[in-house]
């Protein structure tokens, strides 16, 4: 039973790539379309995933930078950094000074022209709190109190920037979400419409299948694993534009970095990547292949 | 009793009445031939035979079967056991005589081998074991007919029904898929054969029912 069970489907599954393989242009041009509907929300999928890496990690996101007054005496400023040290709001703090701040604005790429014409160091000292909690309230207040010291010109909740961020990756997200569900939607129906063509031109068969006595089951099968087929290798052409696209991109997106001094590299699909799309087009094939089944293969009697 | 109808009536949608008040039985093993001019209501009698249609009153039995009682799920199973031939023989063009010939096996779920073996007695007893690999377009129309007889006898049904066999075809060759049937018939096959070539009957013998209008006006065997 078991065996008869796997024969009969892998029989179907060989006829699938079969009859793909005796109309080879039209069957390529369906794949591709289905290779571009898959395609383009698994590329925004990704361009999000890779926004999303480029923000920082969330743990030292709640430090607060406070920039001193501009000409602030360096010893000073230690002494404040270390007086706001010991608050007891706050955790820790370290202290950059205007110096160090312009060897490391320096070490950037770009810059050496723009620095060495000018004659005053035009960086403030800094001093990087990071508070003692990291509820809103908290450093909110933190950041209220540290404003109001004189020697502070202004300070900058780093939080704030991670959660813009977010904010705008999340939005992106649910962008990608509705894209994706509408592509899904029209990989269906293009599937489903070759199916319901499929299913037309074997009318005849379907015929002669049903009056030797095929069930529906039986006749239905091999459209399904037209679908599958169909959907899969879609899903195949996807993933290889998608690579190929994520080739032709890593170059330019490695120099853009590298003016940016980041050693940030694009990333393309990963195996679960891979796996969820290629899966996800399988199963959008069989369940298009299924809907027109389902809705033209009653209708076929021998009469 | 292999069929049975009891005053049967068939009437079409937009009130053509194809069948009415046909009462006949057709033992088990016997062989008759359903005569009577176009339009008599042979094919309908066939096809409320193989569930194609259902009787719109009557009963018709097949095989004891009540066929009014076998749901819409359950008519794949039945028509498995009922061989069917047509005057167009319905060969599926983009495959093999084998696996035209195969395809009532398959359904069935028989084992490859248990469906070659078959295939080929099949292939064989309608003379054509040669050309197993041919697609049936490489035939001719009588070879064509031997092909569509052996997938109806194949899967060794209850009961072969055939509607105009024999239309298409020359007398010689008419009388030759004849010929074909009664040897089923000598190895116990049951027939049903619509035809309205009556030469060739004259030459045959066996039972003959003949429908007019709808009504069935003689039957040789009372």
């Amino acid at each position: 039973m078991i065996v008869r069970w796997f024969r009969l489907h892998w029989q179907n599954l060989g006829a699938a790539f079969g009859r793909m393989g005796s109309s080879p242009v039209g069957a390529t041009l369906n794949v591709l379309v289905i290779a571009i509907a898959l395609a383009l929300p698994a590329a925004l999928q990704l361009l999000i995933a890779n926004a999303s890496s480029m923000a920082p990690a969330f743990d030292n996101a709640a430090d607060l930078t406070a920039y001193l007054n501009p000409g602030f005496d360096e010893d000073d400023a230690r002494e404040l950094a270390d007086t706001i040290a010991a608050r007891i709001d706050v955790e820790s703090t370290s202290f950059i000074s205007n110096e160090e701040g312009l060897d490391e604005l320096r070490s950037r790429a770009g810059f050496e022209g723009v620095l060495d014409a000018l004659t005053t160091n035009p960086i403030p000292h800094v001093i990087k709190v990071r508070p003692a909690t990291d509820l809103i309230e908290d450093i909110d207040r933190l950041e209220l109190s540290l404003s109001a010291l004189p020697e502070i010109e202004l300070v900058q909740v780093d939080r704030l920037w991670v959660e813009r961020l977010q904010a705008i990756l999340a939005l992106g997200q649910r962008a990608v979400g509705m894209v994706t569900l509408l592509l899904a939607a029209a990989v269906l129906l293009v599937i489903g419409n070759t199916i319901r063509l499929e299913i037309n031109n074997r009318r005849t068969e379907i015929e002669v299948m049903k009056l030797v006595g095929a069930t529906d089951g039986f006749i239905r099968r091999p459209f399904l694993y037209s679908g599958l087929v169909v959907g899969g290798a879609g899903a195949v052409a996807a993933a290889i534009l998608i690579t190929f696209g994520m080739w032709l991109l890593a170059r330019p997106v490695r120099e853009l970095a590298t003016l940016y001094a980041s050693d940030f590299t694009l990333s393309g699909l990963n195996l679960t990547g891979f796996g969820v799309l290629i899966g996800g087009g399988a199963v959008l094939g069989w369940a298009g292949a299924w809907i027109a089944a389902a809705r033209h293969l009653r209708a076929i009697e021998p009469a | 009793m292999m069929i049975r109808f009891e005053n049967v009536q068939k009437r079409y949608p937009g009130g053509r009445e194809a069948l009415s008040g046909v009462s006949f039985g057709l033992e088990r093993g016997e062989m008759a031939f359903l005569t009577g001019p176009s339009g008599a209501g042979k094919s309908t009698l066939l096809k409320l035979i193989a569930l194609i249609e259902r009787p719109t009153r009557g009963t018709v039995l097949v095989n004891q079967q009540n066929t009014a009682r076998i749901s819409r799920r359950r008519v794949p199973g039945f028509r498995q056991r009922i061989g069917v031939v047509f005057q167009d023989h319905k060969l599926l063009h983009d495959r093999s005589v084998f696996d035209n010939v195969a395809l009532p096996l398959i359904i069935a779920g028989l084992k490859p081998r248990e469906v070659g073996r078959r295939v080929r007695a099949s292939l064989d007893q309608v003379g054509l074991l040669d050309r197993e690999s041919h697609p049936p377009i490489m035939l001719s129309t009588g070879e064509q007919q031997r092909v569509g007889i052996a997938r109806a006898v194949a899967s060794r049904p209850d009961v072969v029904i055939a509607d105009e066999p024999t239309g298409n075809l020359d007398p010689e060759l008419s009388l030759e898929i004849m010929r074909l049937f009664e040897r089923f018939n000598d190895v116990g096959v049951t027939l049903l054969i619509a035809t309205h070539d009556l030469d060739l009957l004259d030459r045959l013998g066996h039972r003959r029912i003949r429908l007019e209008a709808g009504k069935l006006t003689r039957d040789s065997a009372q």
